[in-house]
């Protein structure tokens, strides 16, 4: 076993998911096999290869360079509509600070 | 009028005479949904007054006696990943459940300009992930062709849509082959553009290195239709290639002779069901008699591409599928604290192989194996992208399987997750490397189960593909 059930909580903790029990055991089992045969990548030896985090990044602009310009958005209250809950300014959530 | 043998060149030849209205076909291809879809379960969606208007305004262009455009009350289908204003778009998840997105994608936004009539949003797995379209939360699709088994994934409903006379041509989503699979599983034609050829403003973003828009038709000609009008540069997608898009029409008839095609080995190994390796194999006969130099060629880290994908894609999602939080849109389970509703939230309306990918990928990307998966994986995909590069200096084209199997059986593979992933080994590969491909049919089992062909090409090289797949079709290689 490469994954502990203490590990899957964990994991669903940085992932904010809420499992049941018996979720978390049966995601213990098909991960670790999962990742069993994940493991077959270190049979490769990719000493000095470049990991490639995208490909053919020269046929496109760099959006990191484009001008900062304000461009036309969507009104506020196109994108407050589909929320469960807002109050015609903010999206609403549960109480975040305790008075 | 037979719904199922209409095609995009035949659509706009009946509306500019008019011989029949776009209305009339988009109220008959509405009414043969709603007669076959309780069966298929194909569409989520039907938007008949958005249909109905885009097709009077195409009438009213040919009663003027206007010219029409490219795709001219052709009724098209939208994979429910591909946001459409006001119509609601639920990526197949309970999340977004009753969602209606306040913007159009580009690619739909196109389609419309260029006459096309959106009909409705197809069923798919949920997020686009899955290769069978068991991991939708609105119920599975069925294959048309026999209806106890899977029309492929992820954007099976669009395929099974087209394969059953209820749309003319359909947009799908293709990460790790979701519209080459399903394509090859319903006996249609399947076409991924290079990656960045098609914007993605609009798509529920899955795994934004991989991700691709792609349609869906019945004839390459069509695809290449739908293609044309979709591709090129869009400011709302930064990363959207700047290359002008060819006349793909203009080519589509040329002659392959002299043209070079690779099989690669490693797509014919262990694992390949002998009825699709013969269909296959006759396939590429094929290709010879129409004047294609084939010969063998290597793809020597095709083994490790399943495995270097289910690190990237999932990593990817963890991340575009934090967004879902219960927040911005979608419904919110009843909590105390924020903590308490983003938890909660998620872990009630994602589904379980969504919920699996999200912790593969954050597993993946957690301290301390960020170093030993994440830059593994993307070292790999640099390995498997130099096996293209290589091939391509040898040949014009590859040629392989779409699938290792036809269509499998509903729950056949639904417990395995890792069975399922190996249901898109010959797919996979050419979103990692972000090639276009295209998959058309090649026969049918003994069983009557369509198969299907893949033919890879040079980045940014549609033209070719589609004029080589092309070719294949007018030769009757649909009906191996």
């Amino acid at each position: 076993m490469k994954l502990t059930r203490k590990d899957v909580e964990y994991v669903a903790a940085l992932a904010h998911l809420e499992l049941e029990p018996a979720e978390l055991e049966r995601m213990a089992q098909q991960l670790d096999a999962i990742l069993e045969y994940i493991d077959q990548l270190n049979r490769l030896d990719t000493t000095n290869v470049e990991p490639m985090a995208q490909v053919l990044a020269d046929t496109r602009p760099n959006p990191s360079v484009r001008e900062d310009a304000v461009q036309p958005s969507l009104p506020r209250e196109q994108a407050l509509a589909a929320a469960p809950d807002a109050d015609g300014t903010f999206f609403k959530v549960p109480k975040v600070i305790e008075r | 009028m037979e719904l199922s043998g209409l095609t995009v060149g035949k659509v706009r030849e009946l509306v500019s005479a008019r011989q029949v209205s776009a209305r009339e076909l988009a109220q008959q291809h509405l009414a043969h949904i709603e007669k076959r879809n309780a069966e298929l379960n194909a569409f989520l969606t039907l938007c008949p007054e958005r249909a109905l208007a885009q097709a009077d305004a195409v009438d009213r262009k040919a009663k003027a006696g206007e010219p029409l455009p490219p795709l001219a009350g052709v009724p098209v289908a939208i994979k429910d990943v591909i946001v459409t204003r006001g119509v609601p778009t639920t990526a197949g998840s309970r999340i977004l459940e009753g969602y209606a997105p306040p913007y159009d994608a580009t690619a739909v936004a196109r389609l419309e300009q260029a006459g096309a009539v959106v009909l409705g949003k197809t069923n798919c797995d949920e997020f686009a992930m899955g290769s069978s379209n068991e991991n939708s939360a609105y119920g599975p699709v069925r294959n048309p062709h026999d209806t106890a088994r899977v029309p492929g994934g992820s954007s099976g409903g669009s395929a099974a849509a087209v394969a059953d006379g209820l749309a003319v041509a359909a947009l799908g989503s293709d990460t790790g082959g979701s519209i080459r699979q399903p394509a090859g599983f319903c006996g249609v034609a399947g076409l991924m553009g290079t990656y960045g050829r098609v914007s993605r403003y609009g798509l529920i973003a899955f795994a934004s290195s991989l991700d691709h828009i792609g349609p869906f038709a019945r004839t390459v000609r069509d695809a290449a239709a739908v293609m044309q009008v979709m591709a090129g540069r869009d400011p709302n997608d930064s990363t959207s290639a700047d290359v002008p898009v060819p006349d793909y029409l203009a080519t589509l008839d040329q002659p392959v002779k002299g043209l070079k095609l690779g099989v690669p080995k490693e797509y014919f190994g262990a694992g390949l069901d002998p009825e699709v390796r013969a269909k296959v194999e006759k396939g590429i006969a094929r290709f010879r008699e129409l004047g294609c130099e084939v010969r063998e060629v290597s793809l020597p880290h095709t083994d490790y591409a399943i495995a270097c994908y289910y690190i990237i894609a999932t990593a990817e999602a963890s991340s575009n599928l934090a967004r879902y939080d219960g927040v911005r849109y979608g419904p919110r389970a009843a909590s105390d604290t924020p903590e308490a509703m983003y938890d909660r939230t998620r872990g009630q309306r994602f589904g379980a192989e969504v919920k699996r990918r999200i912790m593969l990928g954050t597993y993946a990307l957690s301290a301390g194996y960020y170093e030993a998966y994440y830059l593994k994986a993307q070292r790999v995909r640099t390995l498997l992208y130099r096996d293209f590069v290589e091939a391509f200096k040898q040949v014009d084209a590859l040629v392989t399987p779409t699938s290792p199997t036809p269509a499998f059986k509903i729950g056949e593979k639904s417990d395995d997750p890792l069975a399922m992933y190996l249901a898109d080994i010959y797919t996979v590969t050419g979103d990692l490397v972000g090639v276009p491909g295209i998959s058309v049919p090649c026969g049918k089992s003994k069983a009557g189960l369509p198969i299907g062909l893949q033919l890879f090409s040079r980045h940014f090289d549609e033209a070719r593909l589609l004029q080589l797949a092309n070719a294949f079709e007018q030769a009757g290689g649909f009906n191996l």
